[in-house]
């Protein structure tokens, strides 16, 4: 068909002229690090699991939550959830509810039965973990996956450290922590309980390395004047007793006091309550907004009747009555002072939890490791101690004392222990940039508000059953914003007014730098700031 | 994930734009200017007609920027039969290609006619206006950026009360376009009585993908003008324009409905509502409304039109009424 | 079959004749009563599948034909005087989108003064639109040409414009022969056009072109009118032996052998001119000829040339002209006669409807005028009326 010449043209012609020739700036799909991974103190991918399971996807799902963590039924009660404070959705309406999910995939998966894949590596080298703690088991996880040959020690008669010792189980079931403990030791480690290792020094050539993963079992002292006859104990010995002699445990009367004001404060006053205590009472030194143990878990003993003494000190005890030294604090300077005034209260016993220190006696005698000042072993990056081989982490480091940063530990020093067993040093891989709220368009987030589910139960020692079932893990999940990170919402796309976006058929997005003109729209109104704007030096 | 964005994984609620298949009527290469609204309105428009008529979709293009940025030999943007023949005539065009449709019993083509609002609510007017009048088969869409952008950015009927345009420069009491001037072009063709006419805007693809597959295939004469922020013309960075589309919604200063025979009978309601402020102040055309020398009057008097229209089109959802 | 027939009702039984898909109607004097004539023949079913729009202004008429016609089908509209100038936008741009239309030009003078009355004002607006243009001398010849329009655009590919002088023909009841529709449709095949709006074959119609190309497409426009030349004569001679009868054509001479002047014309006036021309040759001794212009777009230079360069002299008459120069056909005459050695006088009659008479005629053709005359002027009025700028006002 001849047609006019110039007036009449063929469509699509256009695609000749290559307009990407006007760009000054060039978009880039880019990788932030979502607030919730970064503030994890296990490096949880947690906004990967979220994307899986807002599709229903629960099992794998699940195999992503454990390349980071073994532990997530454990982690989806007892982790103090700092991903959530941290959470994007947080400034729109209601963070994720990120812990519960966890926990419902992590009870998921032990009902369901599922296990780590078997290993198939074998490097034949072998590592010494001392301590069964979420420190050691993590590490020993992650080392055996790499291949290595895993020998525990735990001098306790079980498993599972602070998360059994230290956290009561109305929060933490232990059908719960037992599983999850099993599931690693199906690996193929070798345990031994009861051991306590009273001179590492003879270990050492046994293992090619080792790691400390003792925590810190001691409770502090205290130089509060205490009579003989008044009823006293530290929180931790309580908690030990109560695990391992259950028939055994301390009469506490109607009237308690706990000491301190931390999670291990909060975590004996509410035990007490559940022991047959009637009036419980938390002292503690500083102002109530100071208190070191985590706000639900303060929110929790308030609602179950605890009763918060703040800016006193205990002075002394003599058999029902507590003295207390009422104190001033300044907020400006941060410092604390006695006023002068004292009043008495009542108790029929006090508990102590002001804090647990490292017992250090293993390490001594082993040139090169360094107890420092605080009580606690030094470390390098690579988190080894000053003896070549030997490493430690956990409680028994300077550092946060959560099970989640224990894990953590864990694996870091797993991974560092790797790169020593083959001579190499471990590199962290650098961090993307933080996709902050201000680097997303939250326009496109329809507003659904967190249910909020409370946990608290009745003041028994079983656990409230809150976890949500699929329907309900997959609408929280996908209230995730997948912050730095495209999810395929296809804005950018849609919105491209030269077409320069290639979407294929599996739905992946590509640049047309062809036809790009950098005008920015696929930035600005990427929801989850996962375009960039860069110079285009072309 | 939620439904607001353009596509998504789970197929639920998505646009024609998502569709890595989507028609592409309207072709790379074309010479729009960085950030143009009118672009992505006529390819997202177009693309919606040719989905809902399966293909079978002709345009007749007024000239203007769209034109001329999409057809200029030898590079033609177009992948479906587009015709340009003058300013202020498409509408007739387009009426005659819908005649020599009938006539040859390939009324399953559908028609559409479109321009800038120069092209319509000024100069192309009175076709326009006969075209509605014998109710001719056709869907007008008028992709509405305020002024005359292809000559240098000079007022239309179109161009909103105060706003600085080449022809209307502020100076001294002069504040710019004459407040309680200009066409309410939708409204003058709801007057016609004709079977279909709605107000859309590039801040709402879902809104305006649906309406324009629901006029296209509605025997008679169809109207729809589509709000298309011009980064150039009104002086706002190239990639806000979805942004600032939004934010005329949620101002009240773009009300979006749908009436049909003359009679509303739908819209809207602005979710979340935002002062006019917060619309006017991104843009480079209201600047002498702000700073130093600022009349807070000025500000009133453009609020008051998006309160008007928020009453008058019943933006305010349920409550309202 | 012959009829008894006003000038536009014949018009409208021709096109009708010609099947045109789309009519696209707009009321301007004195073309309303074709349209008005093809309404009815539309609405009462005796022209079939045609789509008849009544629009809102002439720029409406021409841009539905336009459309019509780029989407493929046969398109006819009409108009006169201030409605070709009101359209003349969309004029210009149909013949660039190389777009088949016939149009009908009711011949009247263009205001202001508004008059209603007949002369060629309006069609040499229009002269450099691109449209070829032909001139009908009689109701018959304007039933032909129309007939013939058809075929001739299509096959150009170039929109045409009928002109026929309004009142004097498009009002005057004459006798007209019509043809039947068997015949029509074996001179004139359906339309096919070469390019049109088809979802199945998707093209961009009137693409902006830059300085690069645009005056290469005018060139070829230009040739194509050329080519036209051939065409128009090509038509003629088949409609001649089809329907038994000479119309149309690009030139028609009269008396022009042997003749020592030539009156040159377009239109209905050719008439009129003609039986001047046989009363002065009864006792003149058959000097006066006449050349009847049909095509005046494209200009048929070449034949005007040939026939005219044996005359001693050639006198144009015309209906039009450019104010601040003069005769606009004159000078396109002149121009093909370029290099002879014929004088050519300039003859503007009937402007806005004035009386053009046999007397008037015989005086001027009898005693030309140098340079140009002005039939029938009262040079009292303009003597009385005319108001030289005296120095100051220059200033």
């Amino acid at each position: 068909m001849s047609k006019p010449f110039a007036t009449v043209l063929e469509s699509g012609t256009s695609l000749t002229n290559k307009t990407g020739s006007w760009r000054t700036m060039r978009p880039e799909y880019t990788r932030r690090l979502p607030p919730c991974n970064v503030t994890c103190p296990a490096g949880e991918n947690i906004q990967q699991w979220l994307t899986l399971a807002q599709e229903g996807r629960f099992y794998e799902a699940w195999q992503e939550m454990v390349k980071n963590n073994p532990f997530p039924a454990t982690m989806g009660r007892v982790c103090y959830h700092t991903c959530e404070k941290t959470c994007n959705r947080g400034q729109l309406d209601g963070s994720v509810n990120i812990n519960l999910i966890e926990r419902s995939i992590g009870d998921m998966a032990i009902a369901k039965g599922w296990s780590f894949v078997p290993v198939q590596k074998h490097t034949g080298k072998k590592v010494l973990i001392i301590g069964a703690g979420p420190s050691g088991l993590s590490a020993a996880y992650f080392l055996r996956q790499m291949g290595h040959d895993i020998t525990i020690y735990e001098d306790h008669k079980l498993l599972g450290g602070m998360a059994r010792y230290g956290v009561p189980k109305y929060r933490l079931p232990r059908n719960i922590l037992d599983a999850e403990i099993k599931r690693i030791l199906d690996l193929g480690i070798t345990v031994e309980t009861n051991k306590k290792v009273e001179v590492l020094q003879n270990e050492l050539g046994k293992f090619d390395a080792v790691y400390l993963a003792t925590g810190a079992c001691l409770a502090s002292k205290t130089d509060v004047e205490i009579s003989a006859g008044s009823n006293t104990m530290d929180a931790i010995d309580m908690f030990r007793k109560m695990e391992d002699i259950p028939d055994d445990c301390p009469e506490l009367g109607e009237k308690v006091l706990v000491y301190g004001g931390g999670n291990t404060a909060i975590d004996a006053a509410r035990t007490a309550l559940r022991m047959g205590a009637k009036n419980v009472k938390i002292v503690y030194r500083r102002t109530f907004n100071k208190m070191p143990a985590h706000e639900t878990e303060i929110q929790d003993a308030l609602a179950e009747g605890i009763e918060v003494l703040c800016l006193r000190t205990i002075a002394s005890i003599d058999g029902n009555k507590v003295i207390v030294s009422k104190m001033e604090f300044d907020e400006e300077s941060n410092t604390l002072s006695k006023t002068g005034d004292t009043e008495m209260l009542i108790a029929d016993s006090v508990i102590f939890a002001i804090g647990q220190s490292v017992e250090d006696t293993v390490v001594q005698g082993i040139s090169g490791i360094v107890v420092s000042d605080k009580g606690v072993i030094d470390v390098d990056s690579q988190m080894m101690t000053g003896a070549k081989g030997v490493f430690a982490g956990g409680d028994v480091i300077n550092g946060k004392r959560t099970v989640t940063h224990a894990i953590g530990y864990g694996k870091k020093a797993a991974k560092c222990i790797n790169a020593f067993l083959f001579r190499q040093t471990y590199n962290c891989e650098p961090k993307h940039e933080v996709a902050t709220f201000k680097k997303l368009n939250t326009e496109y987030y329809k507003n659904e508000v967190r249910e909020e589910v409370s946990r608290l139960g009745d003041l028994s020692f079983e656990e409230k059953d809150v976890s949500y079932g699929s329907d309900k893990v997959i609408f929280e999940a996908s209230r995730c914003f997948s912050c730095g990170n495209c999810f395929h919402c296809d804005n950018c796309y849609s919105y491209c007014p030269d077409n320069a976006i290639i979407k294929h058929e599996d739905g992946s997005l590509e640049i047309n730098y062809d036809y790009c003109k950098g005008c920015g729209i696929c930035a600005t109104e990427c929801p989850c700031g996962a375009i960039k704007m860069v110079a285009d030096d072309k | 994930m939620s439904s607001l964005t353009m596509g998504g994984r789970f197929g639920k609620n998505t646009t024609v734009q998502s569709a890595y298949d989507r028609p592409n009527t309207l072709t790379s290469g074309h010479r729009a200017c960085q950030g143009c609204g009118e672009a992505l309105a006529a390819r997202s428009a177009v693309d919606a007609a040719y989905r809902a008529t399966h293909g079978n979709v002709a345009v007749v293009n007024a000239t203007g920027c769209l034109e001329v940025f999409s057809c200029v030999f030898p590079e033609n943007s177009w992948n479906i039969p587009w015709m340009h023949s003058l300013f202020g005539n498409a509408a007739a065009v387009a009426s005659g290609v819908a005649a020599a449709y009938k006539v040859q019993r390939r009324e399953n083509i559908r028609v559409i006619a479109q321009g800038g609002d120069g092209g319509t609510t000024d100069i192309g007017m009175g076709c326009l206006s006969g075209m509605f009048d014998r109710n001719d088969d056709v869907l007008y869409i008028c992709y509405d950026n305020q002024a005359y952008m292809n000559t240098g950015v000079q007022r239309s009927s179109a161009t909103p009360s105060l706003a600085r345009t080449a022809t209307t420069l502020p100076d001294g009491e002069y504040r710019g376009n004459e407040v309680h001037t200009g066409k309410n072009v939708p409204e003058i063709a709801m007057a016609h009585g004709i079977p279909y006419v709605a107000t859309a805007s590039i801040g709402d693809l879902h809104d305006l993908e649906t309406k324009v597959a629901k006029a296209i295939n509605i025997r008679g004469a169809k109207y729809i003008q589509i709000h298309c922020p011009c980064p150039l013309g009104w002086g706002f960075p190239t990639g806000e324009t979805i942004r600032l589309a939004k934010l005329a919604i949620k101002s009240g200063l773009y009300p979006l409905f749908e009436a049909e025979h003359g009679e509303l009978v739908g819209s809207t309601p602005i979710e979340e509502k935002i002062p006019v402020e917060d619309y006017l102040r991104v843009q480079k055309r209201f600047a002498h409304l702000f700073g130093k020398k600022a009349n807070p009057d000025a500000i009133g008097v453009l609020q008051n039109l998006a309160n008007k229209n928020i009453k008058k089109y019943r933006l305010g959802g349920m409550s309202d009424e | 079959m012959l009829y008894q027939l006003e000038g536009s009702q014949a018009l409208a039984r021709a096109i009708a004749l010609c099947r045109p898909k789309v009519v696209c109607a707009y009321p301007i004097t004195p073309q309303t009563h074709i349209v008005e004539g093809l309404g009815e023949l539309v609405h009462s079913g005796q022209l079939q599948d045609c789509e008849y729009l009544n629009v809102e202004s002439e720029m409406g008429a021409i841009s539905v034909a336009i459309g019509s016609q780029a989407a493929g089908v046969r398109s006819y509209t009409a108009t006169s005087s201030q409605g070709l100038l009101y359209m003349m936008e969309a004029v210009y741009n149909a013949s660039g989108l190389e777009l088949p239309i016939v149009m009908t030009l009711g011949n009247r003078a263009i205001g202001s003064p508004i008059n209603i009355w007949n002369d060629h004002a309006d069609a040499m607006s229009a002269r450099d639109a691109g449209w070829l243009m032909m001139f009908a001398e009689s109701n018959q010849e304007a039933v032909d040409l129309h007939i013939q329009a058809f075929k001739i655009a299509e096959t150009v590919k170039c929109p045409i414009m009928i002109c026929v002088d309004g009142f004097i023909l498009t009002h005057a009841y004459e006798q007209v022969d019509i043809p039947e529709q068997g015949e029509v449709d074996e001179f004139l095949p359906e339309y096919s056009p070469h390019i049109f709006m088809d979802p199945k074959r998707p093209l961009a119609i009137g693409a902006m072109v830059s300085p690069t190309d645009f005056m290469e497409v005018r060139y070829l426009s230009h040739l194509r009118q050329k080519n036209a030349l051939k065409v128009i004569d090509q038509v003629s001679l088949e409609f001649s032996a089809k329907f038994k009868r000479n119309s149309g054509g690009l030139i028609r001479q009269y008396n022009v052998e042997n003749a020592e002047t030539v009156i040159v014309a377009m239109g209905s006036v050719l008439g009129t001119i003609k039986d001047t021309v046989d009363e002065l040759n009864m006792t003149k001794d058959g000097q006066f000829g006449v050349l009847s212009i049909i095509s005046y777009r494209p200009f048929p230079k070449q034949e005007i040339r040939d026939i005219l360069k044996g005359a001693k002299r050639v006198i144009v008459l015309e209906k039009a002209f450019a104010l601040g120069r003069g005769g606009i056909l004159a000078e396109e005459v002149e121009m093909a006669l370029k290099g002879e050695n014929v004088g050519v006088s300039s003859v503007i009659a009937g402007l806005g409807g004035k009386i053009i008479t046999k007397e008037m005629l015989k005086e001027c053709f009898l005693n030309p005028m140098e340079n140009e005359c002005f039939l029938g002027l009262n040079q009292e009025v303009v003597n009385r009326e005319y108001r030289p700028l005296v120095n100051n006002d220059v200033q």
